[in-house]
C-alpha cells in the first residue's frame, strides 16, 4: 500500500503520524512545493516582530523525519491522473499512489486593483513572504496595510516593530466586524493607535501607484493619494483547489469531503485549509483555517488512509491569538456581521464563528480585559476573551462539552453580572 | 486543587517550584517554538506540547519563561499530585 501526501503542512505531518501509528512499513511519500518544507506558519508573525529566529520555526529535526520513515519530494504536482492513480509533477518523475491526501492549504486572496503587482506590494503566506517583508521593511519609512482579520494585524505589528510608520486602511467602520463586536474592535483599534499606528476608516485603496515598477503610494476611492514605501495586504485566503478541480473532484469553496475526510473519489482524501468538511451535526460543510483543525483533520485522514475507518469529529472552532498585543481567545459561534475588509475567511479563522444562531449576550469589562459570552437556552454557544486569559480554558471546555449552563444563566444575564466570578465558581463546582 | 493552575497562573509560580510542572494544551499550540527558544536549559518544550505531555524533565527549573512567553496561552503550571489523589 503506497500512500502519498501532497502538501508539507501540519495536516500532512499529522497524517503521516497517523499512518505510522498503524503501519510501520508501508511506503509513504510527501510532495511539497514550499522550498522550506514543514514549519510553523502561524509562527511567521513572531518572526516578523523579532520574537524568534526563523530557524526556530522548524519543529522537527531530520532525525524526527527519519523515524517517520517517509520520502520527501520537493516539487509541485501538475495533474492527478485518477484512473491511473498517478501524480504528474512539474519537474520530476511521476509518482503512483494507492491512497492520496491533498493537504495543500490556502493562499492569500490576491489584491485585485491596478498596481498590485508592483515591487513592494507584499502578502504573508509563507516563509519566503516573511523574508521578503523583512528585507523591504525600512526604519523610518512608511507602510500601508490593507485588509482585515488576524493576518492584517500581524503585518501591522511586524512592520511597526521594524520601525516603520504604519497606516492601516479599513474599508468599513471598524476592525474585524464579522467576528468582534463594536467594543472589541474599539479596544484593538485603541491599542494600535497607542503604539503609533495611524488608522483610516472608510478608506479603500483603489490603485497602487508606482515609479520604475516600485510602489510610491496608494490612491483611495475618495481621491486622496497617500505616499508610502510599501503596501502589505491580507484580505482573506483562498483554498488551493485548482489541482482537485482539474482532477474532477467535487469542489465548492474548498475540496468537499465527507466526515471521513474523503472526497468523491474513495482513494483521495483532503484535510486542512484546503478542505471543506461536512459536519453531520449541522448538515453543513465549512472551511476552517486553524492550525489545530488542520492537525486533527490530517490525523483522521491518515487513519482512514491506513484502513481504520475514522469519523472526524469537528471540535468547537477555537483560536488564541494576539490582536494588537492583546491575547484574545475566540471560541464557538461569536458573530454574524459583515466585514468589508475580507473576502471569505482569513488565516486563523473559521466560518463557524459567523454561524451564530439566536443568542443572548453577556459581557463584562470595558478596557483591555473583557469577556463576551453568547448564551443559548441551555448552552454557551461562544465566547470572546480579551486580555486576562484566566477564563479562556474553562470557557473552552464549557462550550466544547456542551455543559448545561441553566444554573448560572440568569446570573450571567443580570446587568451587574461579575461574569468572571460566576464562571470561576461554576467551573470549580463542575470539577469537584 | 485541579483548578489552581488555571486561576493563579502568576502567583502560583513559587508554590509549584518544587511540586509543579508545565502542562501544554495542544489545541492552543501552533508549534512556533517560542517556548523552546526561550528555555534557559534547552528543553524542547514545543515537542512536549505537540505530544500533549507535561514537561517532566529533570533539568526543568519551572522558571516560567515558556509559560510567560507563549503567545497563545498554550502552557500553564499545573500542580503535580505526587502525594494526593487527583480530583478530576
Amino acid at each position: 500500500m503506497k500512500r502519498v501526501i501532497v502538501g508539507a503542512g501540519v495536516a500532512g505531518i499529522a497524517a503521516i503520524e497517523a499512518i505510522r501509528s498503524l503501519d510501520s512499513i508501508g511506503e509513504i511519500v510527501m510532495v511539497g512545493d514550499d522550498p522550506h518544507g514543514y514549519y510553523s506558519r502561524p509562527g511567521l508573525a513572531y518572526y516578523l516582530t523579532g520574537e524568534l529566529h526563523d530557524k526556530t520555526l522548524y519543529p522537527r529535526a531530520s532525525e524526527d523525519y527519519r523515524k517517520l520513515n517517509f520520502r520527501y519530494v520537493k516539487g509541485r504536482v501538475k495533474n492527478i491522473l485518477r484512473d491511473a492513480h498517478v501524480l504528474e509533477l512539474e519537474n520530476g518523475p511521476s509518482i503512483s499512489y494507492d491512497k492520496l491526501l491533498i493537504a495543500v492549504g490556502a493562499q492569500a486572496a490576491p489584491l485585485e486593483i491596478p498596481g498590485a503587482t508592483l515591487d513592494g506590494v507584499l502578502k504573508l503566506d509563507h516563509m519566503e513572504d516573511a523574508k521578503r517583508i523583512l528585507k523591504q521593511a525600512r526604519r523610518g519609512k512608511t507602510a500601508i496595510v490593507v485588509g482585515g482579520g488576524i493576518t492584517a494585524l500581524e503585518l501591522t505589528e511586524g512592520l511597526l516593530s521594524r520601525g516603520m510608520n504604519v497606516h492601516y486602511l479599513l474599508r468599513g467602520d471598524r476592525y474585524w466586524s464579522g467576528v468582534l463586536d463594536d467594543q472589541e474592535s474599539r479596544i484593538v483599534e485603541g491599542r494600535l493607535q497607542e503604539v503609533g499606528v495611524t488608522l483610516h476608516h472608510r478608506a479603500e485603496a483603489i490603485e497602487i501607484l508606482g515609479r520604475k515598477n516600485r510602489v510610491i503610494g496608494v490612491r483611495l476611492r475618495d481621491g486622496r493619494v497617500m505616499k508610502c514605501d510599501l503596501v502589505a495586504y491580507a484580505i482573506g485566503i483562498h483554498p488551493r483547489v485548482e489541482l482537485a478541480r482539474q482532477a474532477g473532484l467535487a469542489v465548492d469553496r474548498g475540496i468537499l469531503v465527507n466526515e471521513h475526510l474523503q472526497t468523491n473519489d474513495v482513494n483521495i482524501f483532503a484535510a486542512g485549509d484546503v478542505a471543506q468538511v461536512y459536519d453531520p451535526s449541522t448538515g453543513r460543510s465549512a472551511l476552517d483555517s486553524l492550525w489545530s483543525s488542520a492537525r486533527e483533520q490530517g490525523y483522521a485522514a491518515g487513519l482512514n488512509m491506513a484502513g481504520k475507518a475514522t469519523v472526524y469529529v469537528k471540535s468547537i472552532p477555537f483560536n488564541v491569538t494576539r490582536l494588537a498585543g492583546l491575547t484574545t481567545t475566540i471560541i464557538g459561534a461569536v458573530g454574524a456581521g459583515d466585514d468589508k475588509d475580507l473576502v471569505g475567511i482569513a488565516r486563523g479563522d473559521s466560518e463557524t464563528w459567523r454561524q451564530l444562531p439566536d443568542a443572548m449576550v453577556a459581557q463584562s469589562g470595558f478596557d483591555v480585559n473583557r469577556v463576551r459570552l453568547l448564551l443559548g437556552e441551555k448552552r454557551l454557544l461562544g465566547a470572546v476573551v480579551m486580555g486576562d486569559q484566566k477564563l479562556s480554558y474553562p470557557l473552552e471546555k464549557i462550550v466544547s462539552e456542551s455543559v448545561d449552563i441553566s444554573p448560572i444563566r440568569e446570573e450571567l444575564l443580570s446587568p451587574q453580572a461579575r461574569i468572571g466570578d460566576v464562571i470561576a465558581k461554576f467551573w470549580a463546582s463542575m470539577r469537584n | 486543587m485541579a483548578i489552581l493552575g488555571i486561576f493563579q497562573r502568576g502567583p502560583i509560580k513559587h508554590a509549584v517550584l518544587s511540586s509543579g510542572q508545565v502542562t501544554p494544551d495542544p489545541a492552543r499550540c501552533v508549534q512556533c517554538g517560542i517556548c523552546t527558544y526561550n528555555c534557559p536549559v534547552d528543553i524542547d518544550v514545543r515537542a512536549h506540547a505537540w505530544r500533549g505531555e507535561p514537561v517532566i524533565h529533570s533539568h526543568c527549573l519551572t522558571c516560567g519563561e515558556c509559560v510567560a512567553r507563549c503567545p497563545r496561552g498554550a502552557l500553564r503550571f499545573e500542580k503535580t499530585d505526587l502525594f494526593t489523589r487527583r480530583e478530576s
